[in-house]
């Protein structure tokens, strides 16, 4: 190709994307407000990582991770209860959301008629659980922890019931999602064959949207992790044990960051900015895990 | 198979060997049970619905039999000493923190938005999305801390000088803008992605430019879907707990001074809630009341969302 050819083509392209017309001062100002725009959030996220990490610095030990909370000696305080309770919470959270989201999706893409009422009814409906407030699933939990029977409600039990309920929407549209992605040509393959509508899910179907499904539940879950306002109206205490099972009381990571953060005592404020980087850490490894999974294993049609 | 009645039908089944039976007609009980526990499954969202809403009033039901409404709607606690049952104050203040976080929230989301899906390439485009998106991936009480101990220590009273309290409305408001960036951000991406390209060449053949272009005709074409995005923002910035409850303050505050501490409905129901408060008191109904308020208002809100995204899908 000629020069000439190219700079012709390369003003044709301009000319029809208005690119040649951007040169003046109000364009560029505009430009340089949207720049701004889409920076700003992620300056701030580097100032929150950054000054929390520089007062967090000092208990950046071992101590942090395997000591319970201690009053008496704050520079060795620790959060090994959040830690462990966090990781019970995620685990039981886990087991009730994620079946009780994937069979939703499941029938809903799979087997409810699109034009049927129930599922108008059941899409919309999740529509508005996804955008109510967590601290509301708080109050259900505690409703439901009342009907089973428990007293104390600060129990893994309570607060995975919690999470499950808070989380449940945002699988099941993503589990959709993915169910949707897998292209027609597939099940019409498996029905020609011979195979029901459940032998096509759970041979065809399922295994195609995997990756889908895996990345929006880890995200789901990372969710839940960082949520302490209904876990808040549980009640769960500051505990100095670890979980044992569901019924064991607990104590959450974040939790235990919004205690020590009206504690007046500079130590606990030091302590809580290192626990703070650990819960980011954590939360950002399932983000990065989810995101890898999406890029490595999803198939593009 | 068709049968004619007319000449001698052959029995049924006779095309077919007696040993392979009619496959598709075989009843499937494995199949009906997995089928039932999946409807089952999709059922229990409406069922936490009605739930959730089951759970809310009847403790407020109880509350609002010892309480009058005019001492629950009024502008100071009036009463009992044992519990405070005004929630004007607590609108305000949830009112005080939406506005501000809006303020923040829906120019630099819609700057973002705008950015990506009109000058950012493909490739710049994805990366810079996840990014963003990221920004919600951080836990409120994380934003919660950093709004106590470097927005207003730092910024507010450091850098911009301004006499503000140890907590206040303008650290709660700001840093809950800056979380919902990315629910305004993302939704309104989405839409403008989503006008046309003939309408961009139409505008650019009258000899438009990109600013031009992207403010009078991708903008105005993508309103309801913008629209929906911001009012979702709206909803996320009225529920959020932690940031308010932490950075906000926890007194009840009719001005409208955002230096000052403000509690807001959420911020209300967490302070009560880690309160000794016996099961069945004034006061541990009352949570459920503001409760059962804040449901009802994020509920009307989210149906107002729900409404603009019908639009914006019908439009193209």
């Amino acid at each position: 190709m000629s020069v000439a050819t190219q700079t012709a083509a390369a003003t044709v392209t301009a000319t029809l994307s208005g690119r040649s017309r951007d040169r003046n001062v109000a364009s560029l100002v505009f430009l340089g407000a949207l720049w701004f725009s889409l920076f700003f959030g992620v300056m701030v996220l580097v100032a929150l990582i950054i000054d929390t990490a520089i007062t967090g610095s000092p208990r950046f030990d071992l101590n942090l991770l395997t000591q319970y909370e201690s009053t008496i000696r704050k520079d060795e305080t620790g959060f090994r209860a959040g830690i462990l309770g966090s990781l019970w919470l995620m685990g039981v959270t886990a087991l009730m959301a994620i079946p009780l989201g994937i069979a939703a999706a499941i029938y809903l893409e799979e087997f409810a008629s699109k034009t049927s009422r129930f599922n108008r009814v059941v899409e919309i409906n999740l529509q508005n659980l996804a955008a109510v407030p967590s601290i509301i699933y708080g109050m259900l939990a505690v409703a439901i922890m009342g009907l089973l029977g428990y007293n104390y409600k600060g129990i893994v039990l309570g607060g995975a019931m919690a999470l499950a309920l808070l989380i449940l929407p945002v699988i099941v549209i993503t589990t959709r999602e993915a169910l949707r992605a897998v292209p027609d040509e597939i099940r019409q393959g498996s029905y020609a064959l011979g195979a029901t509508v459940w032998q096509t899910t759970w041979r065809n179907t399922l295994p195609s949207a995997v990756p889908g499904i895996a990345t929006g539940t880890i995200l789901g879950l990372s969710r839940a992790i960082g949520e302490a306002a209904p876990l808040l109206i549980l009640g769960l205490a500051t505990v100095r044990f670890d979980p044992t099972g569901v019924e064991s009381k607990v104590t959450a990571l974040p939790m235990q960051i919004y205690n020590l953060s009206s504690a007046p005592q500079l130590d606990f404020q030091v302590a809580a900015s290192a626990a703070i980087i650990v819960l980011l850490v954590m939360i950002l490894g399932m983000n990065a895990l989810a995101i890898f999974i999406r890029n490595k294993f999803q198939r593009s049609w | 198979m068709a049968h004619n009645a007319t000449t001698a039908s052959p029995p049924p089944g006779a095309g077919l060997p007696a040993s392979r039976p009619d496959l598709s007609r075989r009843p499937r009980p494995g199949e009906m049970v997995i089928k039932a526990v999946l409807i089952l499954s999709a059922g229990a969202s409406v069922l936490i619905t009605f739930g959730i809403i089951a759970a809310v009033i009847e403790p407020a039901l109880h509350f609002f039999e010892e309480v009058p409404f005019g001492q629950f709607f009024a502008t100071e606690d009036i009463g009992s000493r044992e519990y405070r049952p005004a929630v004007l104050p607590l609108i305000v203040g949830t009112a005080l923190t939406t506005v501000i976080a809006l303020a923040l929230a829906v120019p630099l989301g819609l700057g973002a938005a705008m950015y990506l899906s009109e000058y950012a390439s493909p490739r710049a485009r994805k990366w810079l999305k996840p990014t963003v998106e990221l920004l919600a991936g951080v836990p409120s009480v994380v934003y919660g801390f950093f709004a106590l101990f470097f927005v207003t220590p730092v910024v507010l009273q450091g850098w911009l000088n301004l006499e503000v309290n140890f907590t206040n409305a303008w650290a709660a408001g700001l840093v809950l803008g800056v979380m919902i960036i990315p629910t305004v951000a993302s939704l309104s991406e989405d839409a403008l992605s989503a006008v046309p390209m003939s309408l961009r060449q139409g505008s650019y053949a009258m000899g438009a430019n990109r600013m031009q272009t992207t403010l009078r005709v991708v903008l105005p074409a993508a309103l309801s879907g913008v629209a929906a995005a911001i009012v979702l923002g709206l909803s996320r910035a009225v529920g959020e707990t932690m940031i308010v409850t932490m950075a906000g303050g926890a007194v009840k505050n009719m001005s409208v001074d955002p230096s000052e501490p403000h509690m807001t409905m959420t911020a209300f129901i967490a302070i009560t809630a880690q309160g000794e408060n016996p099961v069945g008191s004034v006061s541990y109904n009352m949570l459920f009341a503001v409760g059962l308020l804040l449901f009802i208002i994020t509920f009307i809100i989210n149906a107002i969302s729900i409404a603009f995204v019908r639009r914006f899908r019908q439009a193209y």
